[in-house]
Order: C-alpha cells, then structure tokens, then sequence
C-alpha cells in the first residue's frame, strides 16, 4: 500500500524543492513575463483605439476637405456668374451710353445742319435781296423815266408784294 | 537549435553530478526469472527507487546509484548501491530499513522521484528564467517572442488569461505565480513523466506525497487568504437556523467541504497519471505476457500493443496538458470562492454547485 501513503523524504525534498522553485519563479520569472505581456497588450489596445482615432479625424479631415472643396466650386461659380452679368451689364451700359452718344450726336449735327441751313437760307435771302434791289434799282432806273411808269410799278410792286404777304402767312 | 545542445549540455553536466559509475549487477539468470514478473514490472516503474534504473542488457541491471541520506543514530550518506556495506537492506515495500533492527530509519534519501523533482525544477527554472531573460533582452513594446520564448508567452498567456483572471478575479495577480508555477510545475512533470528513458520516466506527479503538497499549498492559499464573507459562510451559512444549532450540521459539512477540495485536487491528479502510466506500461508488457505463447501470437500481439501504446502516449500527452490546466483552474476558482463579496453570492454559489 505504498502507492497511496505519502513518503516522507519524498514529501520534505518536494517541500524544499518547490518552494525554491517558486521563490525564484516568482522573483525573477513570472511577474516580469505577465507585466511585459500585460503592457504590450495594453500598448496593441491603445494603438488600435490611437488607429481608430486617427482613422476617425481623417475621415472627419476628408469630409472637411470634400465640404471646403464643394464650397470652393460654388464660390467659383458664383464669382464666375457674378463676373459674366457684370460684364453683360457693363456691355450693356457702354451699348446703352453709345447709342445716347450717338443719338445726342446725331442730334445735335441735325440741328447744326439746321442752323447752318437756316443761317444760309438767311445769307441767301440777304444776296437775295440786295441782289434784288440791286437788280431793281437798274431795272428803275431804266423804267422810271416817266411818271406813268413809275406809279404803274409802285402799284405792280404793292400787289406783288401782298400776294407774297399772303403766301408767307400760309 | 542551440537550445537543444544546451539542454543537452545541461543534462549531461547534471549526470556529472552523480556518482559516474553505472551500476552494473550480476543477477541469477535461472529459468524461473524468464517469466515475467508483471506486478513487479508495473510497481517497480511506477513506485519510487533508492537506485534509477535505466536498462537491463542479459541480465545485467543497468542503473545509475542515488544518495542515501538517514538518520538513525546520527546521519549517515551512502550510495544505494552500497547500502548493504552500511547496515541497511529494502524492505517488501522497498524501502529502506535497517537490515539489524529492521525499523525504517528517518529517510531523506534522494530517491529516483527526489531526482526526477530536481532534474525537472531545474528544468523549469532554467525554461522560465530563458523566457524572463528574453523580456530583458528585447524591448517587449517593438516586437513579440518568437520560438520557445513565444511558446511560453503563449502558455503563460492562456493560463493567465482563461485560468487565473476568469477563476480568481479580483487581485488576481496577486495568486498568478503560484498558479502559474504549479501548472508549469505539473505540466512539466507530466511530459517528463511520459518520456520512457533516463531524464524522465519517473512517476513523479502520479506520486501522491507530490499531489499531496501541491493540494496543500492550494489549501493554504484558499484558507490563508479567505476573506470574512468566506468564513461567515463555513461558520454561520445562510440556512435555516435548526442546521446551524444547536447541531452545527451545515457549518461541520462546511468545514468537511475545505478539506475534500484540496483533498480531491489530490486524488485527481494523482490517480490520472497514475492510470495513465498503469495504462500504458500494461500495453507495452502484452508484448512480454504473450511472448510464451509462439510467434504468432506474440506477433501479432506486439502489433496491436505498438498501435495501441502510440494511441495511449497521445492521450497521455493530452491528459497531461488536461491535468495541468484543471488542476490550476479549480485552484483558482477555490481562491475565488474564498474571496467573493458578497453582493455576487447567490449567482456564483448556484453556478458552481
């Protein structure tokens, strides 16, 4: 019945043997294993949530850059519009301008033409009628020899000179 | 690969160690000892021995001689092989008595199972202090342990993350060397033990004087360390009053309970490899028990007996790992139990009953 009675020797060297093992295990082995274990352990955990993190601000970086790009294009649009309608206004303006130049231009030559034409009719008239008196005064002196005559011309001349009347009045 | 030779290095400088001279006894070869003997061949691998016993080469007993350490009158150290010179014989257990008197001596003998325990602790120290030495060496933040180094971290890993944390809890750490020297302690053993020549073979965790200590280190840790709701718990139990007095019926099956925990850590380890080595030495001897009955026979016999012993020694690698690691994770649940506060009681107790 040796088999299941505890020997006694065997018993004290496991005692001593064991508990020299265990000394050493638990002073130089064990406790240096798991706590470098535990903190590369701890450094994967907080590296994959560092990751997860930087993973998150990147997205968040992208969808800032994305938003920033698409306000960009709208900006971009917007000035390019607003450059387009003030170039068809000022278009529109210098057109507008141009022809009020223009009209007032033409405007003004026309009444220059009319002055001129009137100062010329007036010039005409004056040639006229000192070429007419001219004329007349060669022409009385020529037929005013006699008395008869004279009265008939001052008579012709009066009637003349009412039908001209009545034609400038019309 | 360097490692190996410096195993090898290692056991050949502990062989240095012991008496160099093999032993090597003339035994009567007569007709009588052709049988086989097959309680003396199962007892004698299993027990323990004053001498370790390597071979036996036709006739010859091939043994490397141990250490008797005694007192009995004064200490006296001699090799076993001169134990007769010294006044001593083996007893029918095998033991040693004094060949006078015949009383047992006070024996401290550095028996094969002493020897196998030193072999081994030294092994174990020397694989767990190469593994810490690799920590110091490297800087564990930049890069992981590969090789026997990475194995290690990676059974140190299992059993303090599936065993230890999940059975003790709180203050684990507190516990985790213990437990993790007496899993690699019974791990170790349990290989060594496997191993059918010199550095191993030895029975040494199927040895009940080893399960014995290992069981009351667990039961010390238990009880040492058991906090007041633990005590309250064997002494004043939550049950109705009439099992508590005036016959402290609950309390006394409570005070039974911290002793056959331990005691069956004990038995479990103890018997399993045990049977294993009963096991698989039976298997390995139907190649000698039907060596009288022809060729045949025998023949055929060793066949079935190689097939069916390589089928044991995986199952005994496998009980091997088992036994560790069971005999770890109710330790550590035991040291759980005792530490428990007690806003968790009633879930846990219902869970573990």
């Amino acid at each position: 019945m040796s088999l299941i009675t505890p020997d006694f020797g065997l018993l004290f060297w496991m005692t001593l043997i064991f508990a020299i093992v265990f000394f050493i295990l638990a002073k130089f082995g064990f406790p240096l294993i798991t706590g470098m274990v535990k903190k590369r352990s701890d450094l994967i955990e907080q590296s994959l949530r560092d990751a997860e993190e930087a993973r998150k601000t990147l997205k968040e970086l992208a969808e800032e850059q994305k938003r920033m790009i698409e306000e960009a294009r709208k900006e971009q649009a917007r000035i390019l519009n607003e450059a387009a309608s003030t170039g068809d206004k000022i278009v529109q303006e210098a057109k507008d301008q141009a022809r009020e130049q223009t009209a007032a231009m033409i405007e003004k030559a026309r009444e220059d033409i009319r002055i001129e034409q009137e100062t010329a009719r007036q010039q005409i008239a004056a040639e006229v009628a000192t070429l007419s008196v001219e004329v007349a005064e060669k022409l009385v002196r020529g037929h005013l020899d006699s008395a008869q005559r004279q009265n008939d011309l001052i008579d012709k001349l009066i009637e003349e000179a009412r039908t001209s009347r009545g034609n400038a009045v019309n | 690969m360097h490692r190996i030779t410096g195993l090898g290095i290692l056991l050949a400088a502990l062989l240095l160690l012991f008496p160099p001279t093999l032993r090597a006894e003339e035994t009567p070869h007569t007709e009588a000892d052709a049988s086989f003997d097959l309680n003396h061949y199962i007892f004698g691998h299993i027990g323990d021995a004053y001498d370790w016993h390597i071979t036996t080469v036709r006739g010859h007993h091939i043994s490397i001689p141990l250490p008797c350490i005694v007192f009995d009158n004064g200490l006296h150290v001699f090799s076993s092989h001169k134990m007769a010179e010294h006044g001593y014989t083996l007893n029918e257990n095998g033991k040693l008595v004094n060949a006078a008197t015949g009383k047992r001596p006070f024996d401290l003998s550095i028996t094969k199972n002493v020897c196998s325990l030193i072999l081994s602790s030294i092994l174990l120290v020397v694989l767990v202090l190469s593994t810490a030495r690799w920590y110091r060496r490297h800087d564990a933040m930049k890069e992981a342990p590969r090789g026997f180094p990475g194995v290690m971290e990676m059974l140190i890993t299992m059993v303090t993350d599936d065993i230890i944390k999940e059975g003790v809890g709180k203050d684990w750490e507190k516990y985790a060397p213990y437990l993790l020297t007496a899993f690699f302690f019974i791990f170790l053993n349990n290989l060594l033990g496997i191993v059918p020549f010199f550095p191993g073979g030895a029975n040494l965790t199927g040895n009940i004087a080893v399960t014995m200590f290992l069981a009351v280190c667990t039961f010390l840790a238990v009880n040492l360390f058991g906090n007041k709701h633990y005590y309250k718990d064997i002494f004043w139990p939550e049950v109705p009053t009439w099992l508590k007095v005036p016959l402290p019926l609950m309390p006394l099956i409570e005070i039974i309970g911290m002793f056959t925990k331990p005691f069956s850590l004990m038995v479990r380890l103890f018997a399993n490899i045990l049977a294993g080595h009963i096991m698989l030495l039976g298997v390995v001897a139907v190649v000698f028990i039907t060596a009288k009955l022809g060729p045949a026979i025998n023949g055929s016999m060793s066949v079935i007996a190689v097939l069916f012993g390589v089928f044991m020694d995986i199952l005994e690698l496998l009980v091997a790992f088992i036994q560790a690691y069971v005999f770890t994770m109710l330790s550590s649940v035991f040291i759980g139990l005792s530490r428990q506060e007690p806003e968790h009681e009633h879930k846990q107790i219902e869970t573990t009953k």
